[in-house]
């Protein structure tokens, strides 16, 4: 299958409060062995921009957000966040970049011997250092019921089902604020109801506060719904840019196999 | 994802021991860095201590009474069955007590808190915490680590009281011996020199019970698989150290106390 770089224009104008870039990412190069999982990424992402990355497993999606907030060092190349360079930075330092940035993993990853309450405690006494019971208790409540799971508070991870754990995932990553946020596959294992809830979730996230984001995915209906922008990922690379709906009327076969089923 | 490359056995080794220095020193600076999580470190007790009183407790009993049973005919052939509490205090205050007791916690707590935190790491959770801004290694290594140092040796000293009413039930069932007797031969025979070393070498089982456990279960790989493999890791590691550390401890006890 040929591939070539197709870089489609936006649909839409971006608004110049949009044009700051709050992550830059340069040159990227990340191998395990002698498997080479990204191969020279370039990556900008706006202030308040949903970016969605789209790819087949095994592409290096989830390498780029991990390097981003440091869970893996890059081989090669320069990761900016608020103009910070990632890779030189010491463990102090990459705490409070990652205060700055909430990361929604796949599984959700809830504290199995935690209740709900207690998951969205921990980054509010242990990484804000909040001390105000009341003050905890709200913002808890809170957080609960912006995902519709404030019925949920005292149940354990392991009464709750698939999308509720990536909810109450999602609360917890809220809960202090993010100004950036990456979401590793939030749709996976989900029925079609629940992952338009949780697309719809996402959406409602950037409006409301104001976050950046990048989702990495390969359910089609959660780009639709979330994404301002959209890369497509093959063999570690981009081999395409631009809106939902640009990309859709594109060309190229590989990127054309991602949008066959749909619309 | 990552593609497997052949790595001499050596130089694994080498990696390992290095993996493990710098898990103790990342386990010893933050112990001493940050806030300290002191309701971890009570559940951990509550979970590590009370919860294993009752398997510690019934087989200090047993090992008690055995050794009793096993003691006595070859004590009676020399006439000297009223030697028993003495050989009973002195052999289980010293070793028996001790490394069973250790044993049996490393089969309890360093396979429970390597399967722990085995599954944390392969379901995302260790990672969530890093990112989120949180220290893994203050919230869950320095609490369990902690915990099993301060737990074992209580466990260890309860195990032996309950081992030596075990055996005095076991000597009155062939002998008659009234309790005050049975406990006033045992005082008698003991020292200061073989409680205080057995005590002290607890504490040794205790930390290396709690550091492979958490070693194990952090380092373990992802897949559900790499779980159970990280638990039985830590249950055969953690009693091998014991018995290094108990050779160790017994060595310097003779050069120090028994010329």
């Amino acid at each position: 299958m040929e591939k070539t770089k197709e870089h489609t224009e936006p649909k839409k104008q971006a608004p110049k409060a949009k044009e700051e870039v709050v992550i830059a990412i340069k040159g990227l190069k990340k191998s395990f062995g002698k498997k080479h999982v990204l191969n020279n990424i370039n990556l900008e992402l706006k202030r308040g921009e949903n970016l969605v990355i789209l790819g087949r497993s095994g592409t290096g999606k989830s390498v780029t957000i991990e390097c981003i907030v440091g869970l893996l060092k890059p081989d090669k190349g320069s990761i900016k966040v608020f103009d910070n360079e990632v890779v030189e930075m010491n463990d102090k330092e990459l705490k409070e970049l990652r205060m700055k940035i909430g990361f929604l993993f796949q599984s959700g990853a809830l504290y199995d011997s935690m209740t709900i309450r207690e998951n969205l405690e921990f980054p509010l006494t242990r990484i804000l250092k909040m001390k105000d019971q009341r003050e905890i208790d709200k913002k808890v409540k809170q957080g609960l019921d912006d995902v519709g799971l404030l019925e949920s508070i005292d149940k354990m991870p392991s009464d709750l089902s698939g999308g509720m754990r990536k909810r109450a995932g999602l609360a917890r990553t809220l809960v202090v604020n993010p100004e950036i946020m990456l979401y590793d596959e939030p749709t996976t294992g989900l029925d079609p109801i629940t992952s338009r809830e949780i697309s719809e979730l996402i959406l409602n996230i950037q409006k409301k506060n104001k976050t950046s984001s990048i989702i990495i995915t390969h359910d089609m209906e959660c780009a639709r719904i979330a994404a301002d922008r959209v890369l497509v990922m093959e063999n570690g690379e981009y081999i395409a840019e631009g809106t939902f709906d640009d990309l859709h009327k594109s060309k190229n076969k590989t990127v054309c196999a991602y949008f066959n089923d749909i619309l | 994802m990552a593609e497997e490359t052949t790595i001499p056995g050596w130089k694994r080794w080498l990696e390992g021991i290095g993996d493990q220095v710098e898990f103790i020193i990342k386990f010893v600076r933050n112990i001493f860095t940050g806030g300290f999580e002191w309701s971890e470190f009570i559940r951990q007790c509550y979970e590590i201590g009370y919860r294993s009183i009752m398997l510690v407790g019934i087989t200090s009993f047993i090992m008690g009474m055995v050794l009793i049973l096993q003691l006595r005919p070859t004590l009676v052939s020399f006439g000297a069955v009223s030697m028993l509490p003495k050989t009973l205090s002195v052999s289980f205050i010293r070793e028996i007590g001790p490394v069973i007791i250790a044993i049996i916690c490393a089969g309890k707590i360093a396979s429970s808190i390597g399967a722990e935190l085995g599954s944390m790491k392969v379901t995302e959770q260790l990672s969530a915490m890093e990112v989120s801004g949180a220290n893994p290694v203050q919230y869950l290594v320095v609490t369990r680590i902690l915990a099993t140092t301060l737990m074992v040796p209580l466990l260890s000293v309860l195990g032996d009281a309950i081992g030596l009413f075990g055996g005095y039930l076991a000597l009155n069932l062939r002998d008659s011996m009234s309790f005050s007797l049975y406990f006033g031969k045992i005082i008698g025979a003991l020292d200061f020199s073989d409680f205080l070393p057995a005590l002290v070498k607890t504490i040794f089982f205790g930390f290396a019970i709690g550091f492979v456990g958490c070693y194990k279960g952090f380092h373990s790989n992802k897949g559900t698989e790499s779980v159970g493999i990280a638990a039985n890791s830590a249950v055969v590691t953690a009693s091998l150290w014991i018995f290094v550390i108990d050779g160790i401890a017994v060595q310097i006890t003779s050069l120090l106390f028994y010329k």
